[in-house]
């Protein structure tokens, strides 16, 4: 079973970001979520209403993570196809392609058929047709993957344009570093259940803590417990995770009552991978 | 609306990768020998003293050959062109991109099917129209009901259609190729040896072959076609594919419609059910 249980909960115009380990389920929970798979029970709703509802669709756009397309097909010809099939009126399609295929950064290109395209250029237009649109929710899985350092910048770009006017983007990707910068919250997956979720307009607040003390006793160590996660020891040094920096005196206190010697005390913003690392735990095939 | 897009953006693929262009010019080499044959064949009467009754009917029979020619290169065109447009777009993932669209899955997999009627269509126009062209301007005989025998041909190509369309629901490619190819040859197998069973009038021969129609219709289909477009020397020759000693009923050919409806059915059925 990839998913059992997963319910998830996205705001409107929040870009949210879905990560887990590879064979956690994200493709196969996006697929559901697109009706390209069914559920072995249960059901999928998106936007209230389950996928295999035509109109829901026309709300949704898709990029999908292997981004193939009919490759004898150009730019223009391409999006036409996706635009018509998400019945665009042929008369917003004239102004609508062009400046979407402007907005990836394939002009130059547009007359040239899909079969002479790279990879980057691939995922390029393939972004442009989940837009073609104007989606209300548009699912975006390893956008990013085939796109050298200045078509990522584009791609957050074009994201945060598309949360700017009102749309919901559901990110998959392995690229921690692009979910970092770009998502609002996040979710963790793991073996097709949520592990935990993150805000990461608040994710400041989560810290990992390095300490330098002697005289740590077993009994001191374990209280560490009821404010944070992941806690070590290995001979003088001490780190453990806090979801809040507000409880960082707590924990000085509680160290030096218990009879430590505190040489060093340093709380670290956590990074994504870092509290990827800490959720999943280690060498779990990400 | 979605299934003329589809139907619309099929064709156009088989036109743009010149799908179409290529049938069309291995039928034209088909076209050619046809055509130099019928031509020396009418040349040599000139100096023979084969009766002109003989000569109608040797020549008519030239023509049936080209027609069951263009029969089998149309059904297998049909096959080859077409099991790669559902089986190769799911395995290859481009299906998702359309599949997650504002339409229907039956609209997708129909548009597609209609995609292909219309360039079975011309493929058949065409090669059907030249042959029986040439067999008129250059060995002077007409089939004898070509607009029946050009439809029958028509339908034989669709139920092949249909058969590759429901297979590619669920096989690969090759697979789907492999097992409709495997149909066709054991219902022209089936078609043979219910010839046989006519002429020998051997009754468990006879039910292999209807058997086999059952379970693919394209030749008795085909052998309808012949029945109604030959010459009736043409119809006696024996275990020939154009023999009349044992001719497909119009039953056979309400059936084999209702077989096409109902491969065409399972495969929207499976197409929407399976998981992409």
């Amino acid at each position: 079973m990839a998913v059992r249980g997963l319910s998830l909960t996205v705001r409107r115009g929040e870009i949210f970001g879905f990560l887990g380990p590879n064979g956690a389920g994200k493709s196969t929970s996006i697929k559901m979520l697109l009706g390209l798979a069914k559920p072995t029970s249960g059901e999928a709703l998106i936007l209230g209403f389950p996928p295999s509802n035509v109109e829901v669709r026309r709300r949704i756009g898709y990029l999908p993570e292997n981004f193939r397309f009919y490759e004898w097909l150009t730019p223009v010809e391409l999006l036409e196809l996706h635009g018509r099939l998400s019945g665009v009126p042929g008369n917003k399609l004239e102004g609508r392609i062009p400046a979407l295929i402007e907005l990836v950064g394939l002009t130059p290109h547009s007359d040239k058929r899909l079969q002479n395209f790279s990879k980057g250029m691939l995922q390029r237009i393939g972004l442009a047709q989940a837009l073609i649109h104007e989606p209300d929710l548009i699912f975006l899985d390893e956008p990013t993957s085939g796109l050298d350092p200045l078509g990522r910048r584009m791609v957050r770009d074009i994201i945060r344009a598309q949360r700017d006017r009102g749309a919901t983007v559901f990110l998959n990707s392995h690229l921690l570093s692009e979910i970092e910068i770009t998502c609002d919250q996040v979710v963790f997956i793991r073996e097709g259940e949520v592990v935990t979720s993150r805000d990461m307009r608040a994710q400041e607040e989560a810290v990992s803590v390095e300490v330098r003390a002697r005289k740590l006793t077993q009994e001191c160590v374990s209280h560490l417990n009821r404010w944070g996660t992941s806690v070590r020891v290995d001979e003088e040094r001490l780190t453990f995770t806090t979801r809040s920096r507000d409880v960082l005196p707590d924990i000085l206190r509680h160290l030096v009552a218990a009879g430590a010697d505190v040489y060093q005390f340093t709380p670290q913003r956590m990074s994504l991978e870092e509290l990827f690392m800490n959720v999943m735990g280690e060498d779990r095939g990400f | 609306m979605g299934v003329w897009i589809m139907a619309g953006i099929t064709f156009r693929e088989a036109a743009r990768k010149k799908i179409l262009l290529t049938a069309l010019f291995a039928g034209f080499a088909f076209l050619l020998v046809f055509g130099i044959g019928l031509h020396i064949q009418v040349g040599d009467f000139r100096t023979s003293s084969v009766p002109p009754f003989l000569r109608y009917q040797i020549v008519s029979a030239m023509l049936m050959v080209g027609l069951y020619t263009v029969d089998l290169l149309a059904v297998v065109m049909t096959t080859l062109t077409s099991v790669d447009t559902i089986a190769g777009e799911i395995t290859s993932g481009t299906i998702h991109a359309i599949a997650t669209k504002p339409l229907a899955r039956w609209q997708i997999l129909l548009g597609k099917w209609l995609g292909f009627v219309a360039m079975v269509a011309v493929y058949v126009s065409l090669m059907f129209g030249a042959t029986v062209a040439e067999g008129y301007w250059i060995g002077g005989v007409m089939a004898q009901h070509p607009l029946s025998g050009a439809l029958l041909i028509f339908l034989e190509c669709i139920i092949a259609l249909s058969v590759t369309f429901m297979f590619g629901t669920w096989f690969s490619t090759l697979t789907s190729g492999v097992i409709v190819l495997g149909l066709l040859g054991a219902a022209f197998m089936g078609g043979w040896l219910e010839q046989m069973s006519g002429f020998t009038e051997g009754s468990r021969l006879a039910m292999v072959g209807i058997v086999s129609s059952l379970v693919m219709p394209s030749e008795a289909v085909w052998r309808r076609a012949a029945f109604d477009m030959e010459s009736p020397l043409a119809g006696s020759l024996q275990f020939s594919p154009f023999a009349d000693v044992s001719i497909p009923s119009m039953t056979m050919i309400a059936y084999a419609s209702i077989y096409l409806v109902i491969t065409l059915g399972i495969a929207v059925y499976h197409f929407r059910e399976r998981d992409l």
